[in-house]
Parts: structure tokens; C-alpha cells; sequence
């Protein structure tokens, strides 16, 4: 009985850390966005991006805060939380996607670079709206990194943008995506 | 074999509770914010006349035009006081996130002012929040005006000095308020019984009614001994901003734009018509050295 109670609770710590292992996650993703029009180039990082990807169920997630992108200009900065993105009302920006092609073998221990098709569903500003996008993950001595990067309209998350500064701000928003390094979960 | 099955189940209940814990895999890995600024809380740095609880950000340079005209009251005859235009200007600029000095000039008396502004308390929110900014002010004011009394002033009597303490919060999104208590020591007086030294209780509050415009209000109470003449100042406005520009347009008893003018030179009373057209024009540089992306 005290054996089949033992073995029973290994099965289960081994069910657990096995969906563990397939996760991989990061603390310190970089998502940069870029504004280009002729009269202002706008430009603003935010490194504590979170992201999880799950390999096993083949989920993709991100979550970053609105207020932990940086400007230049820190006037900017107060006016893209107070009056575009309204960070105190929408706090976040999360991404939630798949693999096109699933199962992915992005594996730690073997050196690769992978080029993979996402599909998924961005929420900025309240608002969810379809996203497609290619990322390359590099694995090299056991490091595994991603980049990616997409264009979304500002129009599509309902920021408006006042006649005055229409010429600053440019309708399309160029996001790059760059994490250094992903983490095994534990 | 039934223990078997029975510890599969277990185990599939398991990894359920495991994948369900958070509808976001993302949650998990968040830190919580214990102190987050409150930012934004006025559009400006002066409520209308007053400091308020902004500060410019380092390396900002503001310049500003005011603008007070004559009463509105005496109609198109004097197209409705524009006719009458006294005007401040003045350059602010941001050491540091929390320390900016001004310097400015009214037409009216030829006044010259300087001042130093240092935010003590920022308010914050989260589990170690702030409940507000707490800043003070101090500046010095002459009169460059030329005199034509008998005996001339000397420096000293055309001096004065004040000190404001601003205590403020932003209570939602939308609605602001602060207190300002003033303290303005002038070295000559009108009257030989007047005070030299008048306390002003001041406040002021900001409601926003879209992203961009905010209704603004902005009263100082003089406590202390004064001609007969001299009012509280009151000023009521709006304020549009527009990217690196705030326009505050105002109506209000006081042309007077440094402390020393709106509290103690301040005439006609508000509330039987002595009302006047006045604008702020603030527009915003970046001088200073280019921020680093931390």
C-alpha cells in the first residue's frame, strides 16, 4: 500500500514537471515601436515585456505594461499614457497566439534556427483585433532567443489622433519584438 | 488496476488545476508595482496664476506668454478690454525631474521675478502609494519701474519675496485639486498701515472634459492688512493642449502674474463685473541632454 501511495505521487510530480519543461518564458523581452512621418520620428522601448510560450500546447502569450515604455521626450511619454493609450483605464497591452504549423521542436539542447508563422490576438487600448506574424527563434549553446516584428493601424484600437499633430504621428505603427533570452519554466 | 486508474485521474486533475490557474500563462510572472507616479495631474505648471503640483522634466525648457487684458465690462469701446494688454514672459527651465528654477518679466511696474520650485513628495499609487505631491516655491520680485516720488526707492524698498507651499492631488482621471498657502513679504507698501508681509490661501483645481481641454479654477485669500482697494484674485479658464503647446485662456480679477501682483495689486472685485480676458501660452522645448533609455 505505502509503495503504491509512493508511486502514485511521483506519477503525479512527474506529470507536473513534465508540463513544466515544455514551457519557456522571459521577464525581459524588448518591444520597441516606432512612428515615422517626415516632420517627427517617435520612437519607445519597453524591456520588461512578458512572455510565455507554451510548446507542448503550442500557445504563444505576451503581456506588457503601457506606462513602462520609454521616450525620449519624456512630454511624449505623458501624452501617450494620459491621452493615446490611456494607460490608467487599459494598463496593459497582451498578445495571445498560436504556431501555425504545430508541434514546434524549439529545444534548448539543440542548435537551430527556426523560422515559424504566429497567428494570434492582440489587446491594446481595450481593444482585440486579429494579428499575423513570422518570428525567428534562434537556439545557439543552449540560448534561445526570438525576434519579430509587425505593423499594426492605429485606427484598428480606436486611438484617435487629433488633426494638430496628424503630421507627427504616423497611422501605422511598426512593433519589433526582441527577446534575448527565453528561461525554462519551473 | 483500479489504484492505477484511480491515480491517473489524480494526475490528469492535476495538470488541469496546473494549466487553469490564470486565464493568462503571462500572470504568473508579474511583479507586483508596489509605487507607481500619478502623472499628469495638471496640464501645466501654473494652475492659472499659482505653481502647481507639475513640475517641468529635466532638460525641459518652457517658455510662456501671459496675457491679461482690460475689463470686459466697457464693451466693444475697448473691444472688450483687448484694448488694455499687460503680459508676462517668462522661461522655465527643468535641472532635474524634481528641481526647475524660472525667471520672468510683466510689463506691469516693470516687474523682474525669479523663482526655484522643489517637488518633496510625489504621489504615488499601489500597495506603498502616496496619497499626494507636496512642493514648495520661492522666488524674489523687483520693480524696475522708474519712480517719481520725492524720495527715490532704494533696491531694498522695491523688493519682495515669497513662499508657497503646494500640496496636491489627483483624485481620479479627471479631477485635480491642490492647496497653495502663499506667503509674499513686499518691503514697501501703499499705505503706511498695511502689512508687509500678507498670507494668501490658496487653491486650485483642474476638471478635465475631454482628453485634451480642462476647466480649470484658481483663488487666493489674502489674509493680512491691505488697502481698501485690493481684492482676492479669482481666475476661471480652460486649458487646450495640443502636443508641446498648453493654451490657458482664462477670465479673471488679477493682472497681476507673479505672486506679489496677483495677491497683493490685485483690484476690482470678480463677482461685480471686474472680469477680465487673459491667456497662458506655454509652449515646451527639449534643451537639455538627450534622456537615456534606462
Amino acid at each position: 500500500m505505502i509503495q503504491n501511495v509512493i508511486i502514485s505521487f511521483l506519477l503525479c510530480a512527474l506529470s507536473l514537471t513534465g508540463i513544466a519543461q515544455k514551457k519557456i518564458f522571459t521577464k525581459t523581452g524588448i518591444i520597441t515601436f516606432y512612428s515615422k512621418t517626415t516632420v517627427e520620428k517617435i520612437e519607445a522601448k519597453n524591456l520588461k515585456a512578458l512572455a510565455v510560450i507554451d510548446i507542448e500546447n503550442n500557445k504563444i502569450e505576451f503581456s506588457v505594461l503601457i506606462k513602462g515604455f520609454e521616450f525620449e521626450k519624456a512630454l511624449m511619454q505623458e501624452h501617450f499614457n494620459e491621452n493615446y493609450l490611456e494607460s490608467d483605464k487599459y494598463p496593459k497591452a497582451t498578445f495571445k497566439g498560436s504556431f501555425d504549423e504545430a508541434p514546434v521542436l524549439i529545444s534548448a539542447a539543440q542548435d537551430k534556427i527556426h523560422t515559424l508563422k504566429i497567428s494570434g490576438s492582440l489587446t491594446l487600448h481595450g481593444v482585440t483585433k486579429p494579428v499575423k506574424t513570422v518570428a525567428v527563434v534562434t537556439v545557439k549553446n543552449k540560448k534561445i532567443r526570438a525576434t519579430c516584428d509587425f505593423i499594426i493601424l492605429l485606427s484598428d484600437y480606436s486611438i484617435k489622433i487629433p488633426a494638430v499633430v496628424a503630421n507627427d504621428i504616423s497611422k501605422t505603427i511598426q512593433i519589433k519584438i526582441n527577446i534575448p533570452s527565453f528561461q525554462e519554466m519551473k | 488496476m483500479k489504484k492505477i486508474v484511480l491515480v491517473f485521474i489524480l494526475c490528469a486533475a492535476l495538470t488541469q488545476v496546473h494549466a487553469q490557474d490564470s486565464t493568462m500563462l503571462t500572470a504568473n510572472l508579474e511583479d507586483k508595482v508596489t509605487a507607481e507616479k500619478v502623472t499628469g495631474t495638471f496640464k501645466s505648471t501654473r494652475v492659472i496664476n499659482a505653481h502647481s503640483t507639475e513640475m517641468l522634466h529635466k532638460g525641459e525648457l518652457d517658455f510662456r506668454i501671459m496675457h491679461r487684458f482690460g475689463v470686459f465690462r466697457n464693451g466693444f469701446k475697448d473691444l472688450f478690454g483687448l484694448d488694455y494688454a499687460s503680459m508676462r514672459m517668462s522661461f522655465d527651465y527643468g535641472i532635474t525631474n524634481n528641481l526647475m528654477v524660472g525667471v520672468g518679466r510683466s510689463t506691469i511696474l516693470k516687474d523682474l521675478d525669479a523663482f526655484v520650485k522643489v517637488r518633496i513628495l510625489q504621489q504615488t499609487k499601489g500597495e506603498k502609494a502616496m496619497p499626494l505631491s507636496l512642493l514648495v516655491a520661492t522666488g524674489y520680485i523687483v520693480t524696475t519701474q522708474e519712480s517719481f516720488a520725492p524720495v527715490k526707492p532704494t533696491f531694498g524698498d522695491r523688493s519682495s519675496y515669497y513662499v508657497q507651499l503646494i500640496a496636491g492631488r489627483k483624485f481620479s482621471p479627471r479631477f485635480s485639486m491642490q492647496l497653495s498657502p502663499l506667503l509674499v513679504h513686499n518691503n514697501s507698501t501703499l499705505n503706511p498701515t498695511d502689512d508687509k508681509t500678507i498670507f494668501g490661501l490658496g487653491g486650485g483645481a483642474r476638471l478635465k472634459v475631454s482628453k485634451r481641454i480642462a476647466l480649470m479654477v484658481d483663488y487666493h485669500h489674502a489674509i493680512g492688512e491691505l488697502d481698501k482697494a485690493i481684492t482676492n484674485p479669482l481666475s476661471v479658464g480652460v486649458d487646450i493642449e495640443t502636443g508641446g503647446h498648453v493654451f490657458q485662456l482664462h477670465f479673471s480679477n488679477a493682472t497681476g502674474m507673479n505672486e506679489k501682483g496677483y495677491l497683493t495689486q490685485t483690484t476690482g472685485d470678480f463677482f461685480k463685473g471686474n472680469i477680465r480676458f487673459g491667456f497662458n501660452l506655454s509652449r515646451i522645448f527639449n534643451v537639455g541632454r538627450k534622456r537615456k533609455a534606462s
